[in-house]
């Protein structure tokens, strides 16, 4: 009597996609952020996390994650597109006097938090991952030299068939990248964004999934809130920190000096 | 205390309506909202013009047919009171009152401040029912419920359907009012049996009457004259996955 | 005009069950060829509707409001009685019934109220089945209470807001149906008249209040459930749009109108605060049990507080006249509705009054808060004193609430048989809207009860007897394109043009406003030959008056508040002269009515049994004529006629 197609197309249905799309992303963001932070335990260790990523798993597994996590993000807007659309034919007329009387600035700022946060995925995918941003070419050394390090394990190359293994200069690029004042800058706001986004979101997922209640509300938005600033503290330091000196291009990829400059590849 | 008015005048569902303003002289603190606009009635009235036209019924805050959006809040700016039971008082002399109808696709404006709120009774009638037909019914206390149970149930049955949820909500959602009877009838046993139907035929019908989704910003909750809590929504969200999920293996009949 | 009550033969507790065991069936086949009006969509109207439909008939109903959750049986606070004996106090049938007699001042049909004491335990059943959310016990049992000085706790409630869910629950019973296509629903639409083919009600004729459109509307027979006329007074606790139109339109076409004079009034409401006020905020009255009522003993401190230059807390407590206390001792603050309303009365008329209007009385709860403790009264009255502050603006724990009486409900209404047919066959009346149950006074929580069991238990039954007696090859056979429909639809149109046409000056309100206080004054809560005579009148000219200089804006043609107030003022303004009448006839005192020239030494209610124990049953003769009056004997033989005495 009822199709199961019907809750794709309810507007119930869409939000809990939503919301479900919204939590793997929540916690890939957790993921991502912890990652970053190994900048601060050195080259080599970030340098070596970067390898395990694309390393630990075959190449087909991790290109499904990296999809899924694609289609997560496409999931999410798609959904957002489709409800906002439809928020609007619902409500073609507005008040000639706007009052909000208890929604938040991150509840009411959400599609604007969004869309500014889709852009920014983009760059950000263009600009780390791809590494096509032009004049942000990563991958080629004349951009950045040299754009490949020994990985180091416990304070070792590590060799394989008595070479040393060269992983990708995770270090410098994001370095590299931070000293553009205008990439920390989008950076900061978007991480930003991302805060407000999950101050909202986070605690909304609970409510979509139907787990929030009088009780909870409170803890839930707490949490919210811890959880959106700890992320944008988490991912803003690094920047900061470049911008700030703190943080410096290591071309040796960590490698202790009492081994030999590795030769390129 | 002198008023200014500023009210929403439209002749019928095509008319594009337009703002007028209005100036009452002497309206006592202790008038309702409403008195106060019968005061207006009656003045155009005296001039010959056409009086306004607003719903509105029982005045004691309990049938859910007087609406109005006041300064941008349906229902005024009392914690859970409705425009009958708003007074005054809770005005400034010489203020500049801005009066609105609800507004919404689904629910479109008939006359002046009066909307047509039938979508709402419509969900109800897809399944806002525990059916028990006449001369049917078992011994009341055949069944205990436990208090709390009872008092859920309650809470959201102390719903008046006076559309103040949709016209607060961003999107015209009309969540509230559906979560509200949902969670009445499906936390009761005797609601039970029929629960998956009902969440899943309440909430196609909703859709299909053209409100919107809930974004979960809780202006509904704010303006809501019964203090009906978000909870309700949350608990529609659960019914209604549980009901699809169980749809998926099993069609609903 | 012939009345026969139809009681059935038998002793009393078997009347209703041999009754319902001779009546005529439908095959199941055949009611979906039958179609049945049902005006009203409120306890009674929408629970008739709901089970007529269940039961296979085709239902149209109707209602005023946007929806037929609206109708104002919601307002109901208390509860709904039912004799479960739930709480084994000693409570049965008979008690309920008897108490109802008594109640009523031994005005009420026996076998009506037997029935409704009967079928007042199914409800409970029902609605419970439908998930009205009574207040429970902890042990997950149904919670009582009582109520309105009754003896046993036989009260059901759902918060404050017994009315709002026991609503709640016929209408999800007729929104089912409306769904399945068994009932049409007709919102914003009112019955402006009844109409009749070979003398049977065959239908009505109605205003799309939406689209201004005349409508016809034919069935096999109608029933109204259309509320009481408690906004004949203007000032009432009742909805803004209550009114004796439909009833009062039937009762043109020659449905006999019974004691329309029996009214109730509320003792507990919030005082009037001024020219402009719309309607009575009625307080639960509950909060008597705890609350004292007194007024100052001397007029001139009355005077000073009613001028704001004296806080009644300081008026010291010899100064303080507690006169029902003083009166009703072994009551006290708890007396009957009746007599505390009219007591508060003679104490404002001699200059005793408060409230800025000199019309009300204290109800205080210091010494309750300082016996018990602010909080213990919080818990017990919290939300009603949020809501008294919410209208008055004054705190209750703080200052002495005042209170004032208010018209409430009315007991009289169109006459009905056993059967609830009126004297119009095929013309049912449920509810508020006939007179059968509560004679001259009601007690508190029945009027719930009555409504659903008319609704649920009663009209079901004898609307199909009605529809099997007619016989199967009647069904469906008058149609609105018969010529009765034409007349009555022209005798409606032309009706609103010449409420449109008048061009007076005067606006639907302020003569609702004037008519309301004629009657208030001379037919409220003490009335005397003078006042009657006087205000019959009065009603008459004003009537006049309105049709000359009534001012109607807008159009016919749309929404039209002014419109639709002005009709029913019209009818009101007829109605409120049959009011006065029937005050003037009835030349006793009993329940809500008292004539003072009819008081014993020390001014209580003086009955007079042995000349006025029938109903008044009135007919219509005419605009300009004076109706006709018939009587049907009350004859009891269950319960011994006494006076009431709460001394």
């Amino acid at each position: 009597m009822f199709a199961f197609s019907s809750f794709f197309k309810s507007t119930i249905g869409r939000k809990i996609l939503m919301a479900k799309t919204g939590l793997i992303l929540v916690l890939f963001v957790m993921g991502h952020m912890l990652g970053n932070l190994q900048i601060f335990l050195g080259a080599e260790v970030i340098n070596a996390y970067a390898y395990k990523l694309h390393h630990v798993l075959p190449s087909p597994a991790l290109w499904g994650i990296r999809l899924f996590l694609l289609v997560c993000v496409g999931v999410h807007v798609w959904m957002a597109v489709l409800l906002t659309l439809a928020n609007r034919r619902a409500r073609p007329e507005r008040y000639a006097v706007n009052r909000v009387v208890q929604a938040t600035y991150a509840a009411r700022t959400m599609r604007m938090s969004g869309i500014i946060l889709l852009a920014f995925i983009f760059f950000h995918l263009a600009h780390f991952t791809v590494r096509s941003v032009p004049g942000m070419e990563y991958n080629d050394p004349a951009v950045l030299s040299p754009n490949e390090v020994p990985l180091v394990k416990h304070g070792e190359p590590v060799l394989k068939d008595g070479e040393m293994v060269m992983t990708f200069n995770v270090n410098d690029m994001m370095v590299a990248g931070f000293q553009n004042v205008w990439v920390s800058g989008f950076y900061l706001i978007a991480t930003g964004l991302l805060c407000l986004h999950l101050v909202h979101g986070v605690s909304s997922m609970f409510q979509t999934l139907g787990y929030r209640n009088t009780t909870w509300l409170p803890r839930l938005n707490l949490i919210a809130r811890l959880y959106g600033w700890v992320v944008f503290l988490g991912f803003a330091i690094i920047p900061i920190a470049v911008l700030a000196g703190g943080l410096d291009f290591d071309p040796t990829g960590g490698v202790p000096q009492t081994h030999e400059a590795p030769a390129a590849h | 205390m002198k008023l200014n008015l500023r009210i929403w005048r439209q002749k019928s569902p095509l008319d594009k309506g337009r703002f007028e303003d209005y100036q009452l002289d002497d309206v006592s603190e202790d008038s309702s909202f409403l008195e106060m606009l019968d005061l207006l009635c009656e003045q155009l009235v005296a001039q010959g013009k056409e009086a306004l036209a607003f719903d509105h019924d029982c005045r004691e805050g309990i049938c859910g047919m007087c609406s109005l959006t006041i300064n941008g809040i349906p229902h005024g700016p009392e914690k859970e009171t409705t425009t009958c039971q708003l007074h005054m008082r809770h005005f400034k002399d010489g203020e500049t009152i801005t009066i609105e109808p609800w507004r919404a696709k689904p629910l479109p404006v008939i006359k002046d401040l009066v909307v047509d709120r039938s979508p709402l009774d419509r969900i109800i009638q897809s399944g806002g029912f525990i059916t028990a037909r006449t001369g049917s019914a078992v011994e009341a206390n055949a069944i205990p419920i436990a208090k709390q149970t009872g008092d859920t149930a309650m809470d959201a049955a102390a719903c008046i359907g006076c559309g103040a949820c949709v016209a607060a909500c961003p999107n015209a959602s009309a969540m509230l009012f559906t979560a509200a009877k949902v969670t009445h009838m499906n936390s009761l046993p005797q609601g039970k049996v029929e629960k998956d139907r009902r969440t899943l035929a309440m909430v196609s019908t909703m859709d299909g009457e053209g409100f919107c989704g809930c974004t979960n910003v809780g202006e509904c909750e704010a303006v809501c004259p019964k203090g009906i809590a978000l909870d309700m929504i949350a608990q529609l969200n659960r019914d209604y996955t549980s009901a699809q999920v169980k749809n998926f293996f099993e069609p609903v009949q | 005009m012939k009345l026969d009550a139809k009681i059935p033969d038998g002793p009393l507790p078997e009347k209703w069950s041999s009754h319902k065991f001779k009546m005529k069936l439908v095959n199941p086949a055949n009611r979906r060829k039958y179609s049945v009006i049902v005006v009203g969509s409120g306890l009674a109207g929408g629970a008739a509707a709901a089970s007529l439909a269940e039961q296979g008939y085709n239902v149209s109903c109707f209602c005023y409001q946007d929806s037929p959750r609206r109708a104002h049986s919601i307002a109901a606070q208390g509860g709904i009685n039912a004799a479960k004996n739930y709480q084994n106090d000693g409570d049965s049938i008979h008690r309920l019934f008897y108490d109802t007699v008594k109640g009523g001042d031994y005005r009420s049909r026996e076998a009506n109220v037997y029935r409704l004491a009967e079928v007042s335990t199914d409800i409970i059943d029902q609605c419970v089945a439908q998930g009205v959310p009574f207040a429970r016990e902890y042990g997950g049992l149904l919670a009582n209470r009582s109520f309105g000085g009754a003896q046993v706790s036989r009260t059901f409630y759902a918060r404050g807001q017994t009315g709002q869910q026991l609503l709640l629950g016929a209408y999800s019973a007729l929104s089912k149906q409306i769904g399945l296509g068994k009932v049409k629903m007709y919102n914003r639409h009112e019955m402006l008249d009844l109409v009749m083919v070979d003398g049977h009600a065959k239908g009505i004729v109605a205003r799309n209040m939406t689209t201004g459109e005349v409508t016809r509307h034919a069935a096999d027979c109608v029933v109204l459930a259309t509320g009481g006329y408690g906004n004949a007074f203007f000032l009432s606790t009742n909805a803004q749009g209550c009114n004796v139109t439909a009833a009062y339109r039937a009762h043109k076409r020659g449905a006999g109108f019974a004691n329309p004079c029996f009214t109730q009034i509320h003792p507990t409401c919030i005082p009037v605060h001024g020219e402009n006020q719309s309607k009575l905020a009625l307080m639960s009255e509950s909060l008597r049990n705890d609350g004292r009522i007194w007024a100052p003993k001397d007029p001139a401190t009355a005077a000073k507080i009613r001028a704001g230059e004296l806080d009644p807390n300081t008026v010291p407590e010899d100064e303080r006249d507690y006169y029902l206390e003083r009166k009703y001792p072994s009551f006290g603050n708890l007396a009957p509705r009746d007599i505390s309303s009219r007591a508060a009365k003679e104490l404002c008329d001699a200059g005793h009054g408060v409230a800025s209007t000199g019309l009300g009385v204290y109800l205080d709860f210091r010494d309750a808060i300082q016996r018990d403790g602010k909080k213990a009264i919080e818990e017990r009255y919290g939300n009603l004193f949020e809501m008294y502050q919410r209208i008055t603006g004054d705190d209750p724990y703080s200052t002495p609430m005042m209170i004032f009486p208010a018209v409430h409900y009315t007991m009289g209404g169109l006459w009905v048989d056993y059967n609830l047919e009126s004297t119009i066959p095929g013309l049912f009346v449920g509810g508020e809207a006939n007179f059968s149950d509560h004679g001259a006074n009601r007690l508190g929580a029945s009027a719930l009860m009555q409504g659903l069991a008319d609704g649920y238990f009663v009209l079901p039954y004898t609307v199909g007897n009605y529809l099997g007696e007619q016989g199967i090859a009647s069904a469906g056979t008058v149609t609105t394109e018969h010529s009765a429909f034409a007349e009555v639809e022209d005798a409606v149109e032309s009706r609103i043009e010449k409420l449109m046409s008048i061009g007076g000056t005067q606006s639907p309100r302020s003569f609702h406003k004037r008519l309301g206080k004629i009657i208030w004054d001379e037919c409220g809560m003490a009335r005397s030959r003078e006042g009657l005579e006087g205000a019959i009148q009065q009603i008459q000219a004003l009537r006049k008056e309105f049709w000359s200089d009534l001012r109607v804006t807008g159009d016919a043609d749309g929404l039209n508040p002014e419109l639709e107030r002005a009709g029913r003022v019209a009818d009101f303004m007829e109605f409120g002269e049959l009011m006065c009448r029937d005050a003037l006839m009835r030349e006793e005192s009993c329940g809500g009515h008292f004539r003072v020239e009819y008081q014993t030494d020390d001014g209580e209610a003086l009955r007079n049994d042995a000349d006025y124990t029938y109903v008044s049953v009135w007919e219509y003769q005419g605009d300009d004529t004076e109706p006709a009056l018939h009587k049907e004997p009350l004859i009891y033989e269950n319960v011994a006629l006494a006076t009431r005495s709460y001394k």
